[in-house]
């Protein structure tokens, strides 16, 4: 019969196709997972100059990287997103632990114009520092809003120079940033004890600790050789 | 039906230039606007839509008389789909900065009409010889006007080709090129030059 043979083929077709893609896929997934893995390690080295491990904490509605040196907690880095001048744009911020004070921002993806918008992620026309909007943010306070100035020096502690000819992306970062730590501000709040207070990363210390959110299974840790680990 | 196949050269060469999928046909051209900001990702482009091509055509071809006519298009679309799928975690898991740079164009070549149109008007009507041929002549062509494209646009919105620099610091980048409306003058400019030769030579 006729409808059964379309059906039959089509059948045979789909079934032949899920077979290779799944194939495929556990072959590409590990790798493309380490890529990501290996990317956010990235963005978390560039915030957080001096960590020599991190701890991923997810209390609710917040995925953050807590960064320590010698067991000292030196940072919490996370992303945050928001409308630039033509779509999303993302960024890792880092802060102190104090969560007031920024040790350095990152902008992982932006799709501002070419040679205007892009400037805040890298301004190859200034010769002596390309990266001098990104680098802007270091040492900048986050307990009130940033506040973008033009044509002048920026000053204190509060003010980001705007880049000419991108006035609204360089104000899309600082709000960006402004309002995402706002919003992270009461999460981390709830597990600033236990991740700036840390045992040492074993797991017998953990389940004592009162904090739900940092169960060693949730806040699982890993270094950077655990990139490479697979299965 | 009586007309005689074309000759094997031919149907290799077609794709070059006299049924060129870009600069005669003007199919697919949603890729050819969108990532030809450079050379490197128009040859990435031009890459990831000819091993699709090839293997669907492939594949079309030798189930051409199994697949029903009626539902025919609905299985090509799968067979193009599992070999766009198998392409974008390839790029995903091996070239990461170039997945990145094509963004979602590389799923969208599904829904390129150039491949599904070679399924279509040729490879689900010929032996798997000639569709291979085909789908490498349709390929190349494809892929040299992606490359010509991003190259003249790297080389004007930004001093380089294939990430070379080439022009100095004297020269300020025309950022237009580099920018979608650069796209619509190069490709406008190319298919007219195209044009014009054809009509000098007929």
């Amino acid at each position: 019969m006729k409808s059964v043979k379309i059906v039959l083929v089509l059948t045979l077709i789909a079934v032949f196709s899920g077979g290779l893609l799944a194939l495929w896929d556990s072959h590409t997934s590990p790798l493309i997972e380490a890529n990501m893995l290996a990317e956010l390690e990235k963005g978390i080295a560039k915030v957080l100059p001096e960590h020599d491990r991190y701890q991923k904490f997810e209390p609710e509605g917040l995925t953050c990287y807590v960064g320590y040196k010698d067991n000292q907690p030196v940072g919490v880095a996370f992303e945050t997103s928001g409308p630039g001048f033509q779509g999303k744009v993302s960024v890792m911020v880092g802060l102190k632990p104090d969560f007031k004070e920024m040790t350095g921002i990152e902008v992982i993806s932006q799709i501002e114009t070419p040679g205007l918008g892009t400037k805040i992620v890298d301004d190859p026309s200034n010769k002596q520092d390309s990266k001098w909007f990104p680098k802007q943010y270091k040492g900048l306070f986050t307990d009130q809003p940033l506040e973008v100035v033009k044509n002048q020096k920026a000053q204190g502690n509060y003010q980001v120079e705007a880049i000419t000819g991108a006035t609204i992306s360089s104000k899309a970062v600082s709000r960006i940033i402004s309002l995402g730590v706002a919003a992270a501000r009461p999460q981390w709040e709830k597990i600033a004890a236990l991740a700036l207070h840390p045992p040492a990363p074993e797991p017998a210390a953990a389940p004592t600790e009162p904090m739900p959110p940092a169960k060693p299974k949730e806040a699982h840790l890993s270094e950077p050789e655990a990139a490479t680990h697979s299965e | 039906m009586a007309k005689k196949p074309n000759p094997i050269g031919y149907e290799f060469a077609k794709g070059l230039w006299n049924e060129n999928p870009v600069l005669a046909s003007l199919l697919g051209l949603c890729p050819v606007l969108a990532v030809t900001n450079s050379a490197e990702n128009g040859l990435a482009m031009g890459l990831a839509t000819a091993f699709v091509l090839i293997n669907s055509s492939l594949m079309v071809s030798a189930l051409r008389k199994v697949i029903p006519k009626q539902v025919r298009i609905a299985g090509y679309i799968v067979i193009i789909a599992s070999f766009v799928t198998l392409a974008d975690r390839f790029l995903a898991a091996y070239f990461l900065e170039i997945s990145k740079s094509l963004g979602p164009y590389i799923p969208l070549i599904v829904v390129n009409c150039l491949i599904l149109g070679r399924q279509e008007a040729f490879a689900s009507k010929n032996g798997i010889g000639r569709a291979l041929t085909d789908a490498l002549g349709m390929s190349v062509g494809f892929t040299a006007v992606l490359i010509v494209l991003g190259g003249i646009r790297e080389i004007f919105g930004s001093g380089s080709f294939f990430g070379l620099v080439l022009l100095g610091d004297w020269f300020e980048p025309w950022m237009v090129m580099i920018l979608p409306p650069g796209a619509f003058f190069t490709l406008g400019l190319m298919i007219a030059a195209a044009n014009r030769y054809n009509q000098g030579r007929a």
